[in-house]
Order: structure tokens, then C-alpha cells, then sequence
């Protein structure tokens, strides 16, 4: 799987989850915690979200609130894990 | 000098008159706490003096001058009236840390309204319990949080006006939906402040059960005699203070400390409304040369994870006083601060239903890292034996936290449930719900929770609530919900769940239904593990026994199972 097919995957998911307003425009750089899109509680369900698709397992020192802070950022940690 | 200048001293010679004193009021007079955070700073000579400094995301700024508070207070205030909202009319501000948020609170007091504010990240259903528990009149909200109230309006023939600070026009308006627009709005500069009374309710905060729903915890004018103490001597805040609480005000934290406490006592406070991020917290204090800071353990607690390295490329220098609450703070994050601030957090104690804080460590007095301080002068703190509820007078001696009632904030009522307001007291002393010891010097050490209520983050969850909700989802059969112990939020939510034929139990499921009570109710609430079981432990009797798997999360031991069903 490359790159651009995570990040999609990783978008649509963030959108249909976590986006309240339907008019608010998320991209691939949209701050999501720091921007209050995803809390620091939901980014557990998140987190899971990308170990079950992707068959991985993110240690919890690598699911940081700035690691998960943007779809871009995300898609970097989980190509880390899935190599 | 600290304000307190001496803990001891103002142990000895208290009264809360001082507090009325100071803030000019005598028994029987009108008290209103709308008038006392904008109007009566602006006639101290203040009406230019900073109130509040706002970030939102992207580092958008807005400043308010007290006399700009005083304004759109009055502005907001207006507009409600011109709605047909009237006095003891139940006005919910369900926002996230926006300006409107702060100043709509004032301006709802000022009308004689009660405020209901709510946390933005309720789902639907923790929303509508609330609203209906209270038949709110009124809610002021963002287009954002639209959708979650369109879909619970049916259920609220009582809910008249639902008011949206920032509507574009990009979507025509519904039934009961109406724009205001803070910038927009002509400022009124005078206003009818409603001759509110001691006894006056002002805010209604919405508090998790053991039981049954959550309850609505009433709070009166007269609660400011002991939240502007309380900021001045546990926080220290003083004439030239730059002020940062972290707490949002869907929270009790956030109103007695984020609203009224700041700005009765005139301080220039400032908010970044933003999800946590170390750096950006950091900045944010550099930037605003932060002096007075009060956070929560879970939020220090996360900055340790982050580490030491950061801190050093910000200038922090500027900070004074720190000061958390919440959950109890550990020693280790005491230490720590010291290390890397130059200061310790002095912790402190209080819940809702206090509407002030009740125990604390203060500026100048000793601290011991881990403790919860010495109860704030004039509040009569112990701990009494559960079964005969009686004061413990052995050192170190585990009992139930009792508080003689009295102190001006103590909540007057459970909105609708006096019964069990009632049972909130025993032998005179009123049971905050959590035990401690003392030690030898008189300093409190909290031990936990006396019921099932999960305090995950400084946030109480019902675990009846989420059990209800879980029973709603589609595969699930039976559920159970304890906490588990976690390093960052002190416990979070983990649910033990049973689920119906025709359902596979799998990772699937399990993120499913965690994203199911996520929206429903709360991102807090949300189970942070789902445990998949063939049965419950129950009674003979069909009572599930949360303690024995509570007792497996927390390694304890489990104790009687004599009355287990299949033992």
C-alpha cells in the first residue's frame, strides 16, 4: 500500500469519525489535536482505527499528540510500523 | 507578599466577611455576579485594564478590555431579553473556549437567567439528559455543535431559542434557530442588571451519579464570596497577574475559577482555545508571559511525557504561581515542576457540588508533594468513619472527606432531586464522595473514590451511564463498566461486555462500539478498552458485582464472593 492510498484511507476515516461541522474543510494538513478536531480521549479509538486496518501496533510513547496531529503526520507513523 | 501572607494567621482570624469586605456587599444587599466581573471592575477605574486575551486556532487573536466584557455582556444580556428570556429561565452556553462562551455567561447573569454550561464534546444524548433535566430555555452554541441538538430537538418542546454565534448563511435556519453575532450586535451600554439576591440561583452544573442520571448541581449569587476569596489566596492573583486556566468552562473549574473567580477579581486572564500540545502550551505561556497558572494533573502530567528537552527553547520565566485540580496530583509531577519550572503545583481539592475549593496547599505554606493540602480557612474539613460517621482521630487512619456545610459556594440543591441532595449529608457533615487520611500536621492524603464514579482526567464518568448507553448498541448483550489504572488520566473507562448471537467479538466490534458511545455520549465516556466476556459476575440475586472486576483491573484483592451466582 503506498503513501497516497494511507492518506486517503486515513482522511475519509478522520472525516466520517470526527468532523461535527459537515461544512468544515479538513486536509491533509488540518491540525487535529491541537485543533480540537480529535481529543486526547478519542485518539484512542483513532489509534485503534489504524492498528486494525493496517494490522499494526503503535507503542504508546509513538501515539503523541503531535505524532497524531495531522493526516500527513499519521500516514508517516503508520508507514513507519507497516515498513 | 502573597495575598494569604500566612496560612495559620488566616486560619486563626477568619471570617468570610473579609471576602464580603472587600468586594463591598452587606447582608441583604443585591448581588449579582454579572455586575461584579465587568461592571464594578469598569467603576474601580479599570474599565481599560486587559480582561481577556483570546487565542483560537492558527493563532487568531481577540482582546477584551473589561470594558468591552461590560459591553457585550450587556449586549448578550439584551438579546436574550429580546427573546422573551427571563429571570431563574434555564440558558445553556454550549461552546467550545470561545469568547461568546465567557462573556455569555456574565450576560446571562446579569438578566437574573441561570447559566447551564455544558461541555462541547457531549454527544447527543449527554446533551439531551441535561437539557431535559433542566427544561432549558435557551442554549447558545456553535454551528459546529448544530447537528447534535437538530437531532435531539424533537424531544424538547420546552427548548425555545437555540442561538448560533457564528452562523455564515452558507444553510438557511431552522424552526427555533436564531443568529447573533457578537461583532455584529450594536453595544449596549446600558442595561437592566436583575436585583439578584444571595439565595438567587446563578449557575446549574451537570455532575455524573452513582445511579441513575446525572444531577444537576444548583449554585447561587452568593457562591462569589467564596470564588474571589479562593482566587486570591490559592491562586494569588494579583493586580499585574497574567492568568491562564486551563479549564474549559462545560467544567466547574472553568466557570468558578475560568470566569467568575478571574475576573471578579479584575485580572487579565488569557485563553487558547486549542486541543493540548506541549509546544503549543509552552508557547502560548512565553508568548503571554503567563504568571498565575492552574491546570489539571492529567495536563502536567502529560507535559512530563513530552519531556524535559522542549522547555528549554522557551522562555518561561514569567510564571509565578502554578496550581492544579482535578484528580490528585501525584508527587512525582510536584518534583518534577520544581525541577523544570523552578515552582511546585500546589494541588488543590473541591467538586462541583463545593463550587470553591475546599482544600488546597497555598503560596508561602509548606507543601508536601502528593498531598492535598490543609483546608482553606473558614472550611471545616476531616474525615469521618463510614459506618458510624463519626471524626477519626487516629493519624493515618483511612475515612470518608467531610466538610461542615456553610461556606458560601456549597450548591443549594440537586436540580429536581432533593432526595438525593439530603443524602449527600450525614451527622451534620457533608460527604463529598472520597477518602483520605491526615497526617500528623493536618494534611490531607487522598485515597480514592467511595463509590463506582470514574475520574478519568479530572472528569467524573458515571459507569451506569455508559452501561445504559452500551445496552443501546446493537451487539451487545450485558455490560459492565469499571475504571483501569492509566499513567496519564490517573483511570480511564473499560468495559466489560457480553454480545448477542450473530455477532463475532473482534477488533472490528470492539472499535465500533467504542466510536458508538464516543458520539452518543462523550469522547470521556468512551470506553478506552473493551473486554469481551461470556458472562458477567453476578449476585444470586442478578446484581452484576463491578467490584470483583474492578479489583482485577486494579490487582487488588477480590474479596467476598459468597453471593457470586456461579461460585
Amino acid at each position: 500500500m503506498n503513501r497516497d492510498e494511507i492518506k486517503d484511507i486515513v482522511l475519509k476515516y478522520v472525516i466520517a469519525e470526527y468532523a461535527e461541522d459537515e461544512n468544515d474543510e479538513i486536509t491533509f494538513d488540518t491540525p487535529l489535536i491541537s485543533g480540537g478536531i480529535v481529543d486526547s480521549f478519542s485518539m484512542v479509538s483513532l489509534k485503534r482505527f489504524l492498528e486494525n486496518k493496517y494490522k499494526i501496533s503503535i507503542p504508546d510513547e509513538k501515539a503523541s499528540p503531535e505524532a497524531f496531529d495531522s493526516v500527513n503526520k499519521i500516514t508517516d507513523l503508520v508507514i513507519e510500523f507497516v515498513g | 507578599m502573597s495575598n494569604i501572607v500566612n496560612y495559620d494567621e488566616r486560619v486563626k482570624n477568619f471570617d468570610w466577611s473579609i471576602s464580603e469586605k472587600e468586594l463591598g456587599y452587606k447582608a441583604g444587599d443585591v448581588i449579582n455576579i454579572g455586575w461584579y466581573c465587568s461592571d464594578r471592575i469598569c467603576e474601580m477605574g479599570k474599565a481599560n485594564k486587559m480582561a481577556l486575551l483570546w487565542e483560537g486556532l492558527g493563532g487568531v487573536e481577540k482582546k477584551f478590555t473589561y470594558n468591552d466584557i461590560r459591553l457585550a455582556s450587556n449586549t448578550i444580556g439584551t438579546f436574550l431579553r429580546s427573546l422573551g428570556v427571563k429571570n431563574e429561565d434555564r440558558v445553556c452556553l454550549f461552546m467550545d473556549k470561545v469568547p461568546e462562551l465567557y462573556i455569555g455567561l456574565i450576560g446571562i447573569l446579569k438578566i437574573g437567567a441561570i447559566a447551564q454550561p455544558l461541555f462541547s464534546a457531549f454527544g447527543d444524548e449527554s446533551l439531551f439528559v441535561r437539557l431535559d433535566n433542566a427544561e432549558t430555555t435557551a442554549i447558545i452554541t456553535q454551528k459546529k455543535h448544530l447537528a447534535k441538538i437538530r437531532k435531539i430537538l424533537d424531544r424538547m418542546p420546552y427548548l425555545k431559542h437555540i442561538i448560533i454565534v457564528d452562523y455564515d448563511g452558507k444553510y438557511p435556519l431552522r424552526e427555533r434557530e436564531v443568529a447573533f453575532s457578537l461583532e455584529e450586535a450594536t453595544p449596549i451600554e446600558k442595561i437592566d442588571i436583575y436585583p439578584t439576591k444571595a439565595e438567587s440561583p446563578s449557575i446549574l452544573h451537570y455532575t455524573s451519579g452513582t445511579t441513575g442520571q446525572p444531577k444537576g448541581v444548583k449554585h447561587v449569587h452568593y457562591s462569589l464570596i467564596s470564588q474571589y476569596l479562593t482566587t486570591k489566596w490559592v491562586l494569588d492573583n494579583q493586580e499585574n497577574d497574567i492568568y491562564w486556566c486551563t479549564a474549559d468552562p462545560g467544567w466547574v473549574t472553568g466557570t468558578s475559577y475560568g470566569i467568575i473567580g478571574a475576573f471578579s477579581t479584575g485580572v487579565t486572564q488569557c485563553v487558547l482555545d486549542s486541543g493540548f500540545a506541549a509546544e503549543a502550551w509552552y508557547k502560548f505561556i512565553e508568548k503571554y508571559k503567563v504568571t498565575v497558572w492552574y491546570s489539571a494533573p492529567t495536563a502536567i502530567r502529560s507535559l512530563m511525557k513530552a519531556g524535559d528537552e522542549i522547555i528549554k527553547k522557551y522562555d518561561l520565566s514569567s510564571l509565578r504561581n502554578l496550581a492544579s485540580v482535578g484528580e490528585p496530583l501525584n508527587a512525582e509531577a510536584v518534583v518534577w515542576s520544581e525541577k523544570v519550572f523552578g515552582l511546585q503545583f500546589l494541588d488543590s481539592y473541591w467538586q462541583t457540588e463545593t463550587g470553591s475549593i475546599m482544600i488546597s496547599n497555598y503560596p508561602g505554606m509548606k507543601v508536601k508533594p502528593g498531598s492535598m493540602g490543609k483546608p482553606f480557612p473558614g472550611i471545616t474539613a476531616t474525615i469521618i468513619d463510614p459506618d458510624t460517621y463519626e471524626p477519626i482521630k487516629e493519624e493515618g487512619k483511612i475515612g470518608l472527606i467531610a466538610i461542615k456545610p456553610g461556606w458560601p459556594s456549597m450548591m443549594r440543591t440537586y436540580w429536581n432531586n432533593e432526595e438525593t441532595y439530603k443524602n449527600k449529608f450525614k451527622n451534620g457533615w457533608y460527604l463529598p464522595g472520597d477518602r483520605s487520611t491526615i497526617d500528623k500536621d493536618g494534611y490531607f492524603w487522598f485515597i480514592g473514590r467511595d463509590d463506582d464514579i470514574i475520574n478519568t482526567g479530572g472528569h467524573l464518568v458515571s459507569p451506569f451511564e455508559v452501561e445504559s448507553a452500551l445496552l443501546e448498541h446493537e451487539a451487545v448483550a450485558e455490560s459492565a463498566v469499571v475504571s483501569k489504572p492509566d499513567v496519564v488520566n490517573m483511570e480511564v473507562v473499560k468495559a466489560f461486555v457480553t454480545i448477542k448471537a450473530g455477532f463475532t467479538a473482534d477488533q472490528d466490534l470492539e472499535l465500533n462500539i467504542m466510536n458508538f458511545i464516543r458520539k452518543k455520549l462523550s469522547p470521556l465516556a468512551m470506553p478506552q478498552e473493551i473486554e469481551f466476556i461470556d458472562s458477567l459476575p453476578k449476585t444470586r440475586s442478578g446484581k452484576i458485582m463491578r467490584r470483583i472486576l474492578h479489583a482485577k483491573e486494579w490487582g487488588e484483592e477480590i474479596g467476598d464472593t459468597s453471593t457470586l451466582e456461579n461460585d
